[in-house]
Formats: C-alpha cells, structure tokens, sequence
C-alpha cells in the first residue's frame, strides 16, 4: 500500500542550531507510529513541521501524495492532518462538550452567516455535532464530565480531551505529542486502549512519547531521533536490540535499560 | 434555555427598551433637562465604538485604536454629505463598511501581534488617523469639515417615515432616538453573533488560537472578521456623533477616546456582551460628577477606577450574578 505520509528529507535549522537534519520516513495507511528519543532531539519540531506550523528549511511532507508543506495549517488539517499540543492542547475556559462541538467546525456545511442566522443547514449542523460530539465524548470516557470547564479536569481526562478534540476535526492521520505525560500507570493502561481505539476507528496515528513501556506496547513502528537525526526504525523489537539506540538513550552501551 | 430563563430574558430587553424609549424621555421632560439628550446620545454612541473594542477583547486582542475609526467613519460621513450630498442616512452603513474594509487591510498584518504588541500598535493608529486627517486636503486639514446640514427625511413609497431632523423643535431628541435605536440594533447584533457558533469559534481563537487553526479554522481570517466587525460599530458611532455635533475636527477622537472605549469595556465586564453600555454610562456619568471637585477630578477618577478593577476583576456586571446563581 503507498504510504499516507511522506516525510522527505526534513530539515529545519533555528540559527546556528538543526533542530531536524534530513529526517525522512514513511507512515503507513493505519498504522501507529510512534518517534522517539531523548529531551530536545527534534521530535516536537518534526510534528510542527508535518502540521506546517513552521516552514522547513529543506525537505518537503508528502499526504497522500501531495505536498502539504508551505500550507497554512489551517489547510493542512482540512486536509486531515491534526495535530494535538505537547503543552496545552485544550481551551480552557470551555465545557469540554463545547470544545469538542467547536472542533467539529471543519465539517460544516453551513456559512458563518448561515450560522450567525440560524439557517436550517446550520441547526442541522448543530444537531450533527452534539450527536457526534457526544458520541467521541463516550468514547473516550469522558461522558461524565463533558459539562466541566476543561481547565477543572484532572490531567488524565484532560489528555483523552486533546484525543477527542482531534477526533472531532475528523482526521485522517492524528499526531499526538506525549499523550501519556503525566498519566500514571493506571491512566497510561487506559489511554493505550484508547489510542487503539482511535486506530481502529480507520485513523492514522503518529506519537511523540516518553514512556518507553507505552511505546513499545503501543506501536506498530518506531523511528528514533537523536540530535535531529534519525538513528532508527524498525518494531519495537528491533529497536529494543539496536546498539545506536541503547547508546542513545544512555550513552553507555552495557547497561541494561527498560526498554 | 429553559422557558423561566426565555421569559426572565423577555422580561429583560422589554425593560430595557422601555427606560430607553419611554421612562427616559418622560423622566427628561418632566425635569426640564432637554440639555440630557445630548448627554445620553453621546453615552450611545460612545457605547456602539466601546461594543466594538469588546468584541476584539471577546478574540484575545487588547485594543486602543477604536479612536481611528471613529474618526474616520465621521469624515467618511462628512465627507460624502458635504462634498457628495449623499444623505445622511447612506452614509451612515458606508461609513461603517469603509471603517470594516480599511480594517482588513490594516488587521491582516497586525492581528499577528498579541498582547501588548498589537496593543501598542492600535494605540498609534489613533495617532496615525488624527495626523492623517491634518494633513490630507479632502479632510479639510486643520480646520476640520463643519456646517454639515442636519439628516433629511426618510421616505418609503412618498410616506414619510422620518421626518428631516431641522423639523423637529429640539433637533437633540432626534439624535437621542437615533442613537438609541442604533445602539440597541448593534448590541442585539452583537449579543446574537456571540451566542452564535461564530461567537463560540471567537470565543476558542481567544482561549488557543495554535489549537484552533490545527483543528482547521482558519484563525487569520476569523480574527480579520471580528476587527472588521469591531471597527464597523466605531465608525458607526462616530459617525452619528459627527451630526450631532455637525461638525468633525482631527481632533474629534483622539488616543484619550481610544483609552475609553476600552476602559468601557473593562468596567462593564469584558465577559458581558451588554457590558460596555453599563461600562459607558457609568465612566461618562462619574466623571461629569467629578468635574466639582476640579483639579482632583483625574486623581479620585483614576484611583475609584484602580479600586473597581482590583475589587471587580470581571466588571460591574459580575456585581449581578450572585443573586441569579441564588434564583
Ligand atoms: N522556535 C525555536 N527557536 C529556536 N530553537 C528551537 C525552537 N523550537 C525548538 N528549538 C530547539 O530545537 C531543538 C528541538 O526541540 P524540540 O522541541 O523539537 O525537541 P523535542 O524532541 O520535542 O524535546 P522534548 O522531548 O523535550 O519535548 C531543541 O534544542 C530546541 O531548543
Ligand atoms: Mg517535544
């Protein structure tokens, strides 16, 4: 099957400093891909580059062959590349129903001032995003509190929240920056499942993600980056074995590590 | 909303209209204080520009530029009655779609600034407006336009629905109609687009604008189309002031409106859509009151206005909901 996202020699340099140097892989149709690697190897840079939130300074994202770099991202994610934040990947002060309802916005049928009316095209739309807001709300676990401003959630529900306000945008590929930071093993067990879940609804997912155990559990592939280099990629088994990795993330290459 | 809240809000806007229409005009003439209806057109109008500035609080935008658009909506106005002798009532809606446009142009590169950045650079718009109109010749420069004659008569099918405002025996209760039932109009329109999913889009750029262009709303564009709406409602309001007063001078909005119309907003509540009417009323009204007190009038002035916004961080509005939360 061709793949679905193309990542071709991506570079991206902040001044003197590479951040990204001529990263390229490939993501397949439906499969969860996780990339890894240590604090400030690039990884977050390579999700803004997808998202085309910064320009790359060589190097081009091919979806499902086009090229999406140097679109707005606003573009990019009509097209059904989404992506959720490593920091704050929620509005705050909104019910999480409502945050949900408004990531919806993409789908509508109905002009702003069909909707600033009331038009019947716009009820209709209304109608359709509560169902289907409610229902990835469900989905996710988060029926309970969908009424609770966004910023009172505790952090578990507000990472399943960053989920289901990706969803709602109707993505076909979903990059999800740590989706498991500051969960506990408890929440991380959970929020696999979920992120299963995600995949088997026919997304594609792509993670940035720390906790190793998750990842290698999680994933179908993984590509490891150091210093904005790709050193890596294969299964999580051939990463468990590859030298360049364990050195990586130790610097020493006889210790045993977790992963 | 359930039918006890649609009937308290009913209940509501018929209360307001009638003060408005009704309670005012008779409490005015039964005091003898004709002299009132220039004050409260202007508490209007200031209110219509005060509406706009929130609505650019309502997208994360801190703005003290409204100053610019008054003026120029007011010598768009004068300049198409005087030199054109276009009525006054189509230069009222060209007015405020000249202000919206010359806002897309100007909004486009400077929404990409926030916080005290963009509010800096609205703050010397207001400048750029006041030397703008002393410099150019169409503005008349200096000496500013005046003598602009009084709105005519609307008429519908040879029926005349308003009559010219020099028939009126006190022109000032013409203009208190007018900018009442302007204001009342941009507010409902205002109240409406905030309650529409266009206000809830709004509402997401203010809280993450980086999240809500990833879930594909195109964040440029909607903060353009709140800043045109914004400016619309001041050059509206400007325009209406500038036939009241039948004359507009560079210096008939200066940076010290600009400052207002936001400190409006404040003080009513930027959380309120009706909070800038409130905000306007009371800030015109207490610094008249002020004004006995003479060389300490800005100084008592700034400190209430210090303590209001430590003590009401959400505005004069906030004051209100304690007892709806207890209903
Ligand atoms: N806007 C920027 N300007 C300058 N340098 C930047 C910028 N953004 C990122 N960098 C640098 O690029 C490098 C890669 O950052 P990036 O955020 O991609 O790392 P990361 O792999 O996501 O790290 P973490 O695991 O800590 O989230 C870092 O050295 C960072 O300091
Ligand atoms: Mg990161």
């Amino acid at each position: 099957m061709a793949p679905i996202l193309q990542v071709k020699d991506l570079t991206k340099r902040y001044g003197g400093l590479t951040a990204v140097n001529e990263v390229s892989f490939d993501v397949e149709p439906n499969e969860i891909l996780s990339v890894i690697g240590p604090n400030g190897a690039g990884k977050s840079t390579i999700f803004k580059l997808i998202s085309s939130f910064v320009k790359p300074t060589r190097g081009e994202v091919t979806f499902n062959g086009e090229v999406i770099s140097g679109l707005a991202p606003h573009t990019v994610a009509r097209k059904g590349v989404v992506r959720t934040f490593q920091e704050t990947t929620i509005f705050k002060g909104m019910t999480a129903r409502d945050s949900v309802i408004v990531a919806h916005h993409l789908r509508s049928h109905a002009s702003l001032f069909g909707f600033y009316l009331g038009s019947a095209a716009a009820r209709r739309d209304e109608a359709d995003f509560g169902r289907s807001s409610d229902e990835i709300l469900d989905f996710l676990g988060l029926g309970a509190v969908k009424y609770e401003i966004a910023s009172n959630l505790p952090q578990g529900h507000l990472r399943a929240l960053g989920i289901a306000i990706g969803l709602a945008a109707n993505p076909k590929i979903l990059l999800l920056d740590e989706p498991f930071a500051g969960m506990n093993a408890d929440e991380t067990s959970r929020a696999v499942e979920m992120v299963r879940a995600v995949r088997d609804r026919g997304v594609t997912l792509l993670l940035v993600e720390h906790d190793m155990a998750a990842v290698m559990k999680i994933s179908d592939r993984i590509v490891v980056i150091n210093f904005g280099v790709k050193i890596a990629e294969g299964t999580p088994a051939e990463i468990r074995a590859n030298e360049k990795v364990i050195e990586a993330y130790l610097g020493v290459e006889d210790e045993t590590i977790g992963l | 909303m359930t039918p006890m809240q649609r009937g308290t809000r009913i209940a509501g806007i018929g209360a307001f209209l009638v003060v408005v229409f009704i309670a005012v005009p008779m409490a005015i003439a039964a005091a003898h204080r004709t002299d009132l209806y220039y004050t409260l057109s202007s508490v209007a109008l200031l209110s219509i520009a005060s509406g706009g500035v929130w609505l650019t609080f309502y997208i994360g935008r801190i703005n003290i530029g409204q100053g610019a658009f008054a003026l120029v909506g007011g010598y768009v106005s004068a300049i198409l009655v005087t030199a054109y002798g276009l009525s006054f009532w189509l230069s009222l809606p060209l007015a405020g779609l000249f202000c919206a446009a010359a806002s897309v142009l100007v909004g486009l590169p400077i929404l990409r600034l926030r916080g005290v950045y963009f509010a800096m650079v609205t703050l010397v718009l207001t400048e750029v407006a006041r030397l703008s109109a002393l410099a150019l010749s169409v503005t008349n420069g200096a000496k500013g336009i005046t003598s602009i004659p009084a709105p005519g008569p609307i008429g519908l099918f040879g029926l005349t629905i308003v009559p010219a405002f020099d028939t009126f025996a006190e022109r000032n209760v013409a203009f208190y109609f007018l900018s009442v039932t302007v204001m009342a109009l941009c507010f409902a329109g205002l109240w409406r687009l905030v309650n529409s999913r266009v206000g809830r889009l709004f509402a997401a750029l203010r809280q993450n604008e980086d999240l809500a262009s990833s879930m594909g709303l195109n964040v440029p564009a909607l903060r353009v189309l709140a800043y045109a709406i914004s400016s619309f409602l001041g050059g509206v309001g400007g325009a209406i002031f500038v036939a009241i007063a039948q004359s507009i001078y560079p210096s008939s909005f200066t940076v010290n409106d600009s400052v207002n119309f936001m400190l409006n907003c404040f003080l009513g509540g930027l959380g309120y859509v009706f909070g800038p009417m409130l905000g306007t009323l009371v800030l015109y009204f207490g610094w008249d009151l002020l004004f006995q007190t003479g060389q300490y009038q800005l100084l008592i002035y700034s400190g209430v206005m210090i303590l209001l916004i430590l003590l009401l961080p959400n505005g004069l509005f906030s004051l209100r909901l304690p007892s709806r939360r207890s209903s």
